[in-house]
């Protein structure tokens, strides 16, 4: 019998709010060391935490849009243990009584299918600091501009059966997020990021297998990587007649394995209990009811509504529904020209303007063709003003002038005008299939394929002028002759 | 009119030599009518400090040039005539209170070397209503201790015997006053430790609601239970510098929304149908005969004045020191996890790993009373434990809250001794923890149940003062300070000064 992976997940997602979770100071990323750490954030004696009400409303936001209930009461906890990272020696969490709980989210499969991952609980918690082992000879530098930094912690049922469903869950996570706006979800400045809980057992088996727990996975691509090496370990392990220990292991992305950090008996007793400087955190049916009437059009309500207004396939509309910065793209393209098919939008989005981006390493809120000129575009392909060859260089021009650039000016200025008179195509055909005989003689041998090589070369006669479907006509009329 | 003849007859009354046996509510009216100058006040005082508190102990840090420019600065302000009741006014502080510029040691090794950038709130306030700091009073080391004796700087000494305690945890608070070094002075209360000093002093301390007062910048022990308070000679003084101390604070979120009411004014009102509570819990076999026998005195004096005495019984009270033994070191033992010596405070010279170096800072830098502590504190909360002790003693102390609020559905007020005996020798109890423990057996169950409680000087028991301890409901200050200060009207034992303190 086969082996099945059981995977849950419990992500940090950093909340986007101005001040730290207990304090005043700002959470900017990359300001110099300890220059954003108050007297609370450096643990000095004396001082109290005072709970930062727009982290409790991020987080009320997170559980309505995955169906969490919503605690009339929490309680924050301290976790206690040393390090100098942690000034207090304690980090305050939540422990018994988290603020939602009991939700779930439903993940696009690759198949095309739908699957619900159930949701334990998010709850609130602060950030330590940076520990910076490097640059001081042996010495540890301590940044605690990290220090109280809200986080919300998610943490998944063991529902993920794959290295794929966890990476498409944590994916989906990161788009919910940022849809929000309660997180940026920046990976590279550790605003998102995971431990997995990973374990298998005999396909069947309803028991659960002893698990490992996958610390600090700061890519969709390391956490498929490490419970794929790791299924794969425990896996071999078993098969050898091996048992797994339940610890804490570590992602080597280099050698691309993982490594023990921690075994349970090391584990600290962190000594949990309620924060006596803090008040229960008390949310009444108005703040939610206020909160739910905030809550933006979500990633999955949207790619339904995509699909049915705008005749969209499920995958293109999922692509473009993937950040909320892309769909506003959309969408601000068709308003500007209601009359174009959205297909034809959402292929110019997906195909130049993404290659664009990729290109330039740009977020498409950093487009420089504007959503206006993008579907201006797309409206002079459905009008045959364009070929859709002339639009790539169309396109290409207006990225490069950026702002300034304007479609019907480039399009007259580089003489890319579609060329529809059938004498001067008649010409150009005429052209290639003399300077082709091979390939002319095996089209009329019934090699069809040939013809779109041909097309090819009118067109670039043509420079990309010429209507291709004409072109595919007049030769196939001249050919036949 | 303020003419030289009308100043020279008023000055005799306040005579310059005695200023310290005036109390704060004389030496307000003095200063507001410029008969004294906060200067001279201050100048008196740290004369007597530095001529008497060799014996006491009393102080750890004495801010001579910064209370005096205070005291230069206050008179200004009350020659602008926008002074407070405080304004120009020596006190102290414990020094668990954050100052800033001041060393604010807590008692201990651990922070021998912190000087506080801050100002805690309470310290703050009063420094804004223009009281003058001479400086910061000798404690048990992180309040944890009823004798004094915990200190990293040594014992207090109580000026009525010095061969005695002052009582702890503010025990230096306690003596400076006791002994008018200080016309006044902050202390914190978690168990008792501003009840129990005032009543081996012969002071009138009142601890008041938890929240209150903001606890920012006390250096916290229990934070469930710690409050800040204040010694003084009188429940007059009392009401004056809690007026300043009190209200909401941001920056404390345990810290009370209510506004806070006159209390001076409130000393005045008339009581209408008064009835005191007496637990039989408080009259045990530990109490001292002649310290029972004083106490029931003073309840006579308040059915002279109209109350009506009501026998009474707090079920769970026998339980509030080991419920109180379990929850505080807890919270002690996550509180002073911060002092780790990578920031701030001790800090071990170390050439091995992390756990050696976080070891000998914290072995170094904590006497033995607080290692107890934290090690039981610890133990409670570990896992397997923490069922069994820590979330066990909530439940009691719920018990005892409903204990005390039953109560107060029939009493106004419950009354009782504040200590078991009158102060103890230096050294007696050391060497036993849970006899020291059980001194605080009257004061504890009050800040379990967060509620204000207040003692005042009844007696005297071989020479040496006791208290009677009134506890109040949520919030009931002013009933409290009313109730001393009729009380102190009526008799004189707050006003007995210590032999060799009088000059």
């Amino acid at each position: 019998m086969g082996w099945e992976v059981v995977i849950g997940l419990e992500i940090h997602a950093q909340l986007a709010t101005a001040s730290k979770i207990f304090s005043g100071s700002s959470t900017r990323y990359g300001a110099s060391p300890n220059s954003q750490a108050s007297l609370v954030d450096l643990g000095y004696p004396g001082v109290l935490p005072v709970l930062n009400r727009e982290a409790v409303r991020m987080a009320i936001k997170f559980g309505l849009a995955t169906g969490c209930r919503i605690s009339p009461r929490s309680v924050f906890a301290r976790k206690n243990y040393f390090y100098p990272d942690l000034p207090k020696g304690y980090q305050i969490s939540q422990y018994e009584l988290p603020i939602v709980y009991g939700g779930r989210l439903d993940i696009l499969l690759e198949d095309g299918g739908t699957k619900t991952i159930g949701i334990t609980r998010a709850h609130l918690e602060e950030d330590a600091g940076k520990s910076l082992h490097e640059d001081f000879h042996g010495l540890s530098g301590i940044d605690l501009n990290r220090a109280g930094t809200p986080l919300l912690e998610i943490v998944s049922e063991p529902d993920l059966r794959s290295a794929a469903e966890a990476g498409t869950y944590m994916r989906t996570i990161h788009t919910l997020v940022r849809y929000l706006g309660i997180s940026d979800g920046n990976m590279q400045e550790g605003s998102f990021r995971c431990d997995a809980n990973v374990s298998v057992r005999r396909r069947g088996d309803h028991r659960l297998g002893t698990r490992t727990e996958l610390k600090n996975l700061n890519s969709f691509r390391f956490v498929e990587k490490a419970i794929e090496v790791e299924t794969e370990r425990q896996i071999h392990l078993l098969e050898d007649g091996g048992v797994v220990v339940q610890e804490t292991r570590l992602y080597d992305a280099d050698k691309n394995d993982t490594r023990t950090m921690r075994i349970k008996e090391e584990a600290n007793d962190y000594r949990y209990f309620p924060d006596p400087d803090l008040l229960p955190v008390v949310i009444d049916d108005a703040l939610i009811e206020a909160l739910r009437g905030e809550l933006p059009e979500l990633p999955a309500a949207k790619r339904n509504r995509f699909v049915r207004e705008h005749d969209l396939s499920e995958d293109v509309a999922s692509e473009l529904t993937a950040t909320l910065e892309m769909a506003n793209y959309f969408e601000e393209a068709l308003r500007a020209q209601p009359d174009v098919p959205a297909k034809r939008i959402a292929n110019l989005i997906q195909r130049e303007l993404t290659a664009a981006l990729n290109r330039e390493g740009l977020s498409i809120d950093q487009s420089k063709v504007p959503p206006e000129q993008l579907a201006l575009l797309a409206a002079r392909i459905e009008d045959k003003t364009v070929s859709s060859s002339a639009a790539n260089v169309v396109f290409e021009e207006l990225w490069q002038a950026g702002d300034s650039g304007e479609v019907d000016a480039v399009i007259e200025e580089r003489g890319l005008k579609q060329i529809t008179d059938t004498s001067e195509i008649e010409a150009w055909v005429d052209e290639v299939i003399a300077a082709n005989p091979e390939q002319s003689e095996q089209y009329r041998g019934g090699k069809d394929k040939v013809i779109g090589f041909l097309v090819g070369q009118v067109m670039k006669l043509s420079r990309g002028q010429a209507n291709p479907q004409q072109v595919n006509q007049i030769l196939q009329d001249k050919l036949r002759d | 009119m303020d003419n030289e003849s009308t100043r020279g007859h008023e000055a005799r009354v306040i005579d310059l030599a005695s200023m310290h046996e005036a109390t704060i509510a004389q030496l307000a009216q003095a200063l507001k009518q410029r008969k004294i100058s906060s200067k001279e006040l201050t100048e008196h005082f740290l004369e007597r400090i530095a001529r008497l508190d060799d014996d006491l102990n009393a102080f750890i840090t004495v801010t001579r040039d910064a209370a005096l420019a205070q005291a230069e600065a206050a008179d200004a302000r009350l020659a602008a005539g926008d002074g407070t009741a405080l304004t120009g006014i020596p006190i102290a502080h414990k020094d668990i209170f954050c100052t800033e510029g001041v060393k604010t040691s807590c008692g201990s090794r651990m922070l021998d070397n912190f000087i506080s950038p801050y100002d805690a709130t309470a310290v703050a306030r009063l420094k804004q209503a223009g009281a003058v700091m001479l400086g910061k009073t000798n404690m048990d080391e992180f309040a944890m201790g009823s004798s004094n004796e915990t200190s990293f700087y040594g014992p207090v000494h109580n000026p009525w015997d010095r061969e005695t305690v002052p009582g702890g945890s503010s025990g230096g608070s306690a003596a400076a006053v006791a002994a008018r070094l200080v016309c006044g002075a902050t202390g914190t209360d978690t168990g008792g430790s501003i009840r129990q000093p005032a009543a081996f002093t012969g002071l009138t301390g009142i601890k008041p609601t938890y929240g209150r007062v903001s606890r920012y910048g006390m250096v916290a022990f229990a934070s469930s239970l710690d409050q800040a308070g204040t010694l003084t000679r009188t429940a007059e003084d009392a009401a004056l510098m809690l007026q300043s101390m009190a209200g909401t604070d941001e920056r404390d979120s345990t810290s009370l929304p209510d506004p806070v009411p006159n209390f001076s004014k409130a000393l005045e009102e008339p009581w209408e149908n008064l009835t005191i509570g007496v637990p039989d819990n408080f009259f045990d076999d530990g109490l001292d005969p002649k310290n029972a026998q004083l106490v029931r005195e003073a309840l006579s004096v308040f059915e002279r004045l109209g109350a009506r005495l009501k026998d009474i019984h707090l079920e769970h009270l026998h339980l509030s020191v080991p419920v109180y033994y379990v929850v505080a070191p807890a919270e002690a033992s996550s509180n002073l996890s911060r002092f780790d010596g990578v920031r701030y405070g001790h800090r071990a010279e170390s050439s091995g790993g992390l756990t050696e170096f976080y070891m000998r800072t914290r072995g170094e830098g904590f006497g033995a009373e607080v290692k107890r502590r934290i090690l039981t504190g610890a133990y409670v909360l570990s896992a397997g434990y923490y069922d069994a002790y820590y979330l066990q003693a909530q439940k009691v102390r719920q018990l005892i809250s409903q204990d005390f609020a039953r109560a107060f559905e029939d009493v106004d007020l419950i009354a009782g001794p504040t200590t078991p005996t009158p102060a103890f020798g230096l050294g007696q109890k050391v060497g036993d923890p849970i006899q020291m423990y059980l001194n605080d057996i009257y004061t504890i169950g009050a800040p379990l149940a967060g509620l204000p409680a207040l003692s005042t000087p009844c007696g005297m028991v071989d020479d040496l003062p006791v208290g009677l301890q009134l506890v109040g409901p949520h919030l009931s200050e002013e009933r409290l300070l009313a109730a001393a200060h009729r009380f102190q009207r009526e008799t004189d034992w707050h006003t007995r000064v210590p032999p060799g303190y009088v000059d």
